[in-house]
């Protein structure tokens, strides 16, 4: 599955209970549409941490990093570990969409 | 306190008496001490009597001397004994020591003015013989609850819903866009309610219903003065001052009583006030009642003891538990009629069962004061909200949020770059009325992702809150966002939730009469006039309060920052006790059945409570949400019947 493909499949699955909301685009804001409440950020950052196996620094933790899917995107080709498989908890995912 | 019920054929065909004992079986638990009927031209009047007052001479239905009016009533009149003065001053002869009689008289003296002069928290029908009407009424702020539909040719009405669906010719049908408003305002707005057809008379109303059809009108209206300057220290104290009078006095009349009373004692502010001037008053020893729990979080049993300590009250106390909650749930929403979306009722129905089996009926609790008094934290969000606003680019201002919610870890662990990402919320121009509450009905109202297809085409979807705007006061547009809140709260989430759903139907439940003293119009209408700054100064919440109360309560209970009353949330549905329940209501199969949710992305919310991800405010009231729905459709639409059997036995 293609990493976009899988990060807003997960971001519908979890915050939008399956159904994405009407219209919901790669960049449409998280916060503004709804999307997440003020304590979902740490639901998504547990997620990163364990599907990518990405280390989080505070600074890391911005709505500028983590609040669309297009920005999800870039954050996660910025961070993934270059031996990243992408199967620890799933199937491979391409980091090139 | 009691249950009332009653019908009108507007055709004049006589009332049958199985119709009436039908209806008042269904609030044998609002009124276990007696049961009374009257029946005469096509009307019928039935009563359960909870004796508060007047034990021996109370019975009701009740009739004046000439047997030309005849009342059911639920509830209290705190004033009536100075009512009685005047009264028999006129000339009234009483021949009871009830405040029902009161009421009558008062009636007969001025009409359907005469609730101008109540002090008091009820809901009552008279039925005047001679003009043929019945004159329906509830208290100015909701406090107890009164519903009615018509029928055919028949005005039906009662305390709770479960009494009007007692009828066999009333139809039992979801509103779907009541459901719409519970998953944005937490609350219908009156006169909805769940069922189509079925109405609610809201707070600070009257109504006249006769052959050629009902008249309903308001008798009262939350009001608040425009903003005032600068407050100086004396004016402060003479403002606490005055508060506190009030508050004596409205205590004071509070414990007009032939049974003992005892207190909820919660451990923070608002009951510990109460507590403490109803111990002022009090010869015997105060029993006192409280709930904790398990989860630090929740918690508050410290203060309780320390308030236990100061005030020497006799105090027990239930440990609430997740399993509890769980297990309480099904009658909780059977009491509440409609959903909720928190589980925060459940203990209070546990609570005024321990009441109950303590052998009290009444109780005096500290509700109102943060509606009136400024206490909420949605208060303080709104003030840090608009300060930020007035200078967004300050790198100062919105360090301020940290001090919002200081009791939710969750949002305390929050980064700064998302806090402030989360309270800078754009509020358009035509939503600016609702400004201090857009971010919880927008959070709220996302839950409705949950609705399946149809639901959802089937809603009108009141995006611009129309309903409620219709109804804001003319000078609304004059007062700042902090008192607009304070009218939103105390126009919409306190009869229609706090005191509903947490007040008088889990009390009730457990024929337990909840009495509040910062509910006495009078604390509200002198509130209304205070200055904001003496009700949060700068971010100290109910600062007058704090201030009134200095010397009458710990003083660290003064201090304490605000915590909000909560229970263990959707996690509680994980326990054994829910496991039938939910696997019945909340199978796929089920939930396409009742057609109101979505069956998968139910199942996706489930999945995620079960696999511990779901931390969120918003998965916790999706799931508590949905199950209550469920239960609702189950207890009201699919399965009335044996749940009325059940009830009446």
């Amino acid at each position: 599955m293609a990493l976009k493909d899988e990060l807003r499949q997960f971001v519908t699955d979890n915050f939008m209970y399956g159904k994405p909301y009407e219209g919901f685009a790669d960049d449409d804001s998280f916060i503004e549409r709804g999307i997440m409440d003020s304590t979902a950020v740490m639901e998504l950052v547990a997620y990163l941490e364990k599907r990518y196996r990405i280390a989080f620094d505070d600074k890391d933790l911005s709505p500028d990093n983590l609040d669309s899917v297009n920005r999800l995107v870039r954050f996660v080709k910025s961070r993934v570990q270059p031996d990243f498989t992408g199967a620890c908890d799933a199937g491979r995912i391409a980091l090139r969409t | 306190m009691c249950g009332i019920a009653g019908l009108f054929n507007l055709d004049g065909v006589a009332v049958a008496p199985e119709s009436l004992r039908g209806m008042i079986r269904m609030l044998s638990h609002r009124g276990p001490d007696d049961t009374g009927f009257h029946a005469e031209n096509g009307v019928g009047l039935a009563h359960a009597r909870l004796s508060i007052i007047d034990l021996a001479g109370g019975h009701q239905p009740m009739s004046n001397e000439d047997g030309s009016l005849w009342i059911t009533f639920n509830g209290e009149i705190f004033n009536y004994l100075e009512l009685r003065e005047e009264l028999l001053g006129r000339g009234h002869k009483f021949l009871t020591r009830s405040d029902t009689e009161v009421i009558l008289h008062l009636y007969e003296e001025k009409g359907e003015d005469c609730v101008q002069d109540l002090n008091g928290q009820w809901a009552f029908a008279i039925w005047d013989n001679q003009r043929r009407r019945l004159f329906l009424s509830r208290d100015r702020l909701g406090i107890r609850p009164l519903f009615y539909t018509q029928a055919n040719k028949t005005f039906i009405f009662g305390s709770e819903i479960k009494a009007i669906f007692a009828n066999p010719g009333v139809p039992r049908e979801l509103d779907v866009n009541a459901l719409d408003e519970v998953f944005t305002y937490w609350c219908t707005i009156p006169p909805r309610t769940l069922f189509r057809n079925i109405h609610e008379l809201p707070p600070g109303h009257s109504m006249t219903v006769h052959a050629d059809g009902l008249v309903v009108r308001p008798y009262w209206h939350h009001q608040f003065e425009k903003p005032s300057g600068f407050v100086d220290s004396n004016q402060e104290q003479a403002y606490a001052d005055q508060l506190l009078d009030l508050l004596v006095d409205a205590t004071q009349i509070r414990l007009r009583s032939d049974v003992p009373l005892g207190a909820y004692l919660s451990g923070g502010l608002d009951s510990t006030v109460t507590t403490a001037l109803v111990k002022k008053f009090s010869n015997a020893k105060l029993r006192t009642f409280s709930i904790s729990f398990d989860e630090a979080e929740f918690d508050e049993s410290a203060f309780q003891k320390e308030a236990v300590r100061f005030l020497d009250t006799e105090h027990q106390d239930i440990r609430c538990t997740k399993n509890q909650i769980a297990e309480v749930f099904p009658n909780v929403i059977w009491h509440t009629e409609k959903p909720v979306l928190r589980t925060a009722p459940a203990p209070l129905y546990l609570l005024a069962r321990l009441v109950r089996k303590s052998g009290y009926k009444v109780v005096v609790t500290g509700e109102g004061a943060d509606e009136m008094l400024g206490g909420y934290d949605i208060f303080k969000e709104t003030k840090i909200r608009r300060f930020w606003e007035s200078q967004p680019d300050s790198k100062m201002r919105p360090l301020l949020l940290r001090r919002l919610y200081p009791y939710l870890q969750n949002i305390q662990n929050q980064p700064d770059a998302y806090r402030k990402a989360f309270f800078h919320i754009h509020v358009d121009r035509d939503l600016e009325p609702f400004f201090s509450h857009i971010p919880r009905w927008q959070l709220t109202a996302n839950l409705k992702t949950l609705f399946s297809d149809s639901v959802r085409r089937e809603i009108d979807g009141d995006t611009g809150h129309t309903k409620i705007r219709s109804r804001l006061p003319k000078s609304y547009a004059s007062w700042d966002s902090f008192r607009q809140a304070q009218y939103l709260e105390t126009q919409y989430l306190l009869p229609g939730y706090i005191l509903s759903s947490q007040g008088d139907r889990m009390a009730m439940a457990h024929s337990v009469e909840g009495r509040f003293p910062f509910l006495d119009h009078r604390v509200v209408e002198f509130a209304s006039t205070l200055p904001v700054s003496l009700k949060m100064k700068v971010l100290n919440e109910k600062y007058l309060l704090k201030r009134c109360a200095a010397g009458l309560i710990p003083p660290s209970i003064a201090k304490r920052h605000k915590q909000p009353y909560r229970a263990p949330e959707a996690c509680s549905f994980l326990q054994p006790a829910a496991r039938e329940y939910l696997e019945a209501l909340l199978s796929p199969e089920q939930i396409r059945r009742d057609g109101i949710f979505d069956a998968p992305a139910v199942a996706m919310l489930q999945a995620k409570f079960r696999k511990g991800a779901a931390i969120g405010i918003k998965d916790n009231m999706g799931l508590v949400g949905v199950v209550s729905t469920q239960l609702l459709v189950h207890q009201f639409i699919n399965h009335f019947e044996g749940r009325m059997t059940s009830h009446g036995s």
